[in-house]
């Protein structure tokens, strides 16, 4: 029996697994990583509750406009990881401290 | 949605697929690897879409994600090192408190998750869902539609000029 919670389940693996990356990883680009996991179980969260709970595709909306906003942020958050590799030779997130007080 | 076996084994197969692959993504001590194994979890999750009766949305995910996204962070992995460096060893740090936040998280949501009582009505039989989703964003959802195509095209600009070489 498949039901709503499998989904659920799945999806906060995902989120977990985006949390462990977001925190644990020294190297920018596997930053940006972790999170499109945890947006990937957002989306998988609302499409979910979208099939189970309401009946209706605003769910499935709301996880395209997740889509758009994901893509932005990756092509902006990789600029600015390029950015930052061009001023400090190094994508290593400890070596940005330069506003450290 | 009927629960045969056959239904049964194929989700947990796309399950496994998504989560196996997501804990590669974090744990491989290679970045390139991590980068093909996020591959699989992008169709993992297209994979429990289309399960889930959202066929557009499924379709979006293999085009926007694997196609897109995917590919801007191997361009990101490979710009920012060195071609030579056949070890893109990723280094971690705090393994162990993070991997103990992020297990709480997991078994807090999980444990939550489950205990719920959700609303969980009979379940309409799967449809086609592209020209409903096209008709919502055409007629209710035009404003945010027409935001979102705004943000994209900042996006793009933004980006453009974050990584332009500056003349001095």
């Amino acid at each position: 029996m498949i039901g709503l919670s499998h989904f659920l389940v799945v999806s906060a693996a995902l989120f977990s697994f985006g949390i462990m990356a977001v925190f644990a990883r020294k190297n920018a680009v596997n930053v940006l990583m972790g999170l499109e996991l945890i947006l990937n179980s957002a989306n998988l969260n609302l499409v979910a509750f979208s099939r189970f709970s309401a009946h209706n595709l605003d769910g499935q909306i709301f996880a395209i406009f997740v889509i758009v906003v994901a893509a932005a942020e990756a092509a902006v958050g990789l600029a600015i990881v390029l950015s930052m590799y061009r001023i400090l030779k190094s994508v290593n997130l400890d070596r940005a401290d330069t506003l450290k007080g | 949605m009927d629960n045969s076996l056959f239904v049964q084994i194929v989700f947990y197969l796309f399950a496994a697929m998504t989560v196996g692959s997501a804990a590669v993504v974090v744990f491989a001590r290679n970045l390139i690897r991590s980068a093909f194994a996020l591959l699989f979890t992008f169709f993992g999750v297209a994979g429990l879409y289309a399960f889930l009766g959202a066929d557009f949305l499924a379709a979006t995910q293999m085009v926007i994600y694997v196609g897109g996204i995917l590919v801007l962070l191997l361009f990101g992995v490979m710009l920012t090192h060195k071609l030579y460096d056949l070890n893109l060893k990723a280094e971690t740090y705090q393994f162990f408190p993070a991997l103990a936040v992020a297990l709480g998280v997991f078994v807090l949501l999980a444990t939550v998750l489950l205990r719920a009582r959700w609303h969980a009505g009979a379940q309409d039989a799967a449809a086609p869902t592209t020209a409903a989703i096209g008709g919502l964003l055409m007629n209710d959802y035009i404003l945010p539609f027409e935001v979102a195509s705004i943000l994209l095209l900042m996006a793009l600009i933004g980006a453009a000029m974050i990584v332009r070489r500056r003349s001095e």
